[in-house]
């Protein structure tokens, strides 16, 4: 399959990015490790004039975890996200996460930006994002601004984006040291996007829970904070009707397309069977011990 | 649309050409540099049979416009192969084990591991299976894959501890 011809930019600041997508308007996209957009020029359901590749801007580049905060730039692969220790450290469940998108290949290329960035409803980043309440930076020739994960996603590939920004940064609080995560994901085969997947962040203090997070993948238009979950969780002790009453929250705000991973009603039941795996593993990891 | 010129260093030898920005890297490789080891599986990203090292990763080269390559150093197949024509202990491993039925997944398969060795130099079934899952075979059922690649690895850290 031959993508439609383009012409290939490579600008190598910033600002100089934004000063392209600008000129060039609604003709141009910007590509990152390019595993979401080549597939879809290959078919030509993109067809841009230009190509404004992001791969030679330092600044987009790196991690940084400084004062209980966690920076990541936009450009810096799945294998860049894995491979930190630190990163692993504080936040555990982005390598987790990472670890289940794609393959080898995929994530040596595929970035962090990319995927929050695109508003592809099966990528696993974003509800994860909005597990975290992260923040979304973006530029463009405007100015700077920045957007919260939980308000960025407008439904399937409609973002809070504007045509004419880039988002350069992804930022959140490390979650307090001995917090329970869980990012648990059904899929057919590796490679494969979600039936259904649920990001769980959880603390206990004294046998109770203090705070739930949770957030869905591909069982909607966009990713999903499951907010009544998590508050489901509060004050419990995590225990089956706790549980039990998260998992019935969060199947209740799916409205997954019916497609080859399975009917709707079942993909519903798929998310809940993953929000309730997710509880408990991460319940276990906050020293809740087994339900 | 215009050409660019393009430059990188494939096999360890430097290449310069003219090429659309929308050349795909394995298109690149099999047309331009008549390196038809690489193969076109899926053309989706799926398979793994085009994996190629760019700049000492494990990329599909059907997912990777020449524009984006431009200035890499890039290992095939071909390269992987020892200069004087012996092959190297993944080759030889998938030959002993029989690795391989019809060999459409080959080159891709041991580019992959060629690169997993360098990453993990001893790993588990488990690792191996994780590293190469990128990589489709419909032949073999992957237990020879296994098996090659851990005779594969077992044949290289002793070589290197000999060397040491």
């Amino acid at each position: 399959m031959i993508p439609g011809a383009f012409d290939y930019h490579l600008p190598s600041s910033l600002p100089d990015a934004c000063r392209l997508l600008a000129d060039l308007g609604d003709d141009a996209r910007v590509v990152a490790g390019g595993h979401s957009l080549i597939p879809m020029m290959k078919l030509r359901m993109a067809l841009p004039e230009h190509l404004i590749d992001l791969r030679a801007i330092a600044e987009l580049k790196g991690i940084t975890i400084a004062g209980g905060k966690v920076t990541i730039g936009a450009m810096t692969t799945q294998t860049e996200v894995i491979a930190s220790d630190e990163l692993a450290h504080v936040c555990p469940i982005l390598r987790e996460t990472s670890l289940q998108i794609a393959d080898p290949q995929i994530r040596n290329l595929g970035t962090i930006g990319g995927n929050v960035a695109n508003g592809d409803p099966g990528n696993d980043m974003p509800a994860l994002m909005q597990a975290l309440s992260a923040t979304y930076y973006v530029q463009g020739a405007a100015g700077t601004r920045d957007i919260k994960a939980r308000d960025f996603y407008e439904a399937a590939f409609y973002t809070a984006l504007n045509d004419d920004e880039i988002l350069t940064v992804i930022s959140f609080e490390a979650p307090p040291a001995g917090h329970g995560f869980s990012y648990q994901k059904q899929k057919r085969k590796i490679g494969d996007y979600a039936t259904a997947a649920a990001a769980v962040l959880l603390t206990m203090d004294g046998g109770a829970c203090k705070t739930a997070s949770i957030a869905l993948t591909n069982v909607g238009d966009t990713p999903l904070f499951a907010e009544a979950a998590g508050q489901a969780l509060v004050g419990s002790t995590v225990d089956k009707a706790a549980i039990d009453a998260a998992v019935q929250a969060a199947e209740a705000i799916t409205s997954p397309a019916e497609d080859g991973r399975g009917p709707a009603a079942f993909r519903t039941k798929v998310a809940g069977v993953m929000v309730r795996r997710a509880i408990e593993e991460a319940r276990t990891r906050a020293g809740g011990g087994e339900v | 649309m215009a050409k660019m010129h393009v430059q990188m260093t494939v096999n360890g030898e430097a290449v310069e050409a003219l090429a659309e920005p929308r050349t795909l890297l394995i298109h690149f490789l099999r047309e331009q540099q008549n390196l038809t080891g690489p193969h076109i599986g899926c053309d989706t990203g799926h398979c793994g049979a085009c994996t190629v090292d760019m700049n000492g990763k494990s990329v599909k080269s059907c997912m990777v416009f020449v524009a984006q390559a431009n200035g890499a150093e890039v290992t095939t197949i071909e390269g992987i192969t020892q200069p004087d024509g012996t092959m190297h202990a993944l080759q030889e491993a998938f030959r002993e084990h029989h690795g391989l039925q019809c060999g459409y997944c080959t080159p891709g398969m041991i580019t992959r591991a060629y690169r997993l060795l360098q990453e993990n130099p001893s790993p588990s079934e488990e690792d191996i299976r994780y590293g190469i899952s990128g990589n489709l075979c419909r032949c073999t059922g992957y237990q020879n894959l296994v098996k090659a690649i851990q005779a594969a690895a077992t044949e290289l850290s002793a070589a290197k501890e000999a060397a040491e």
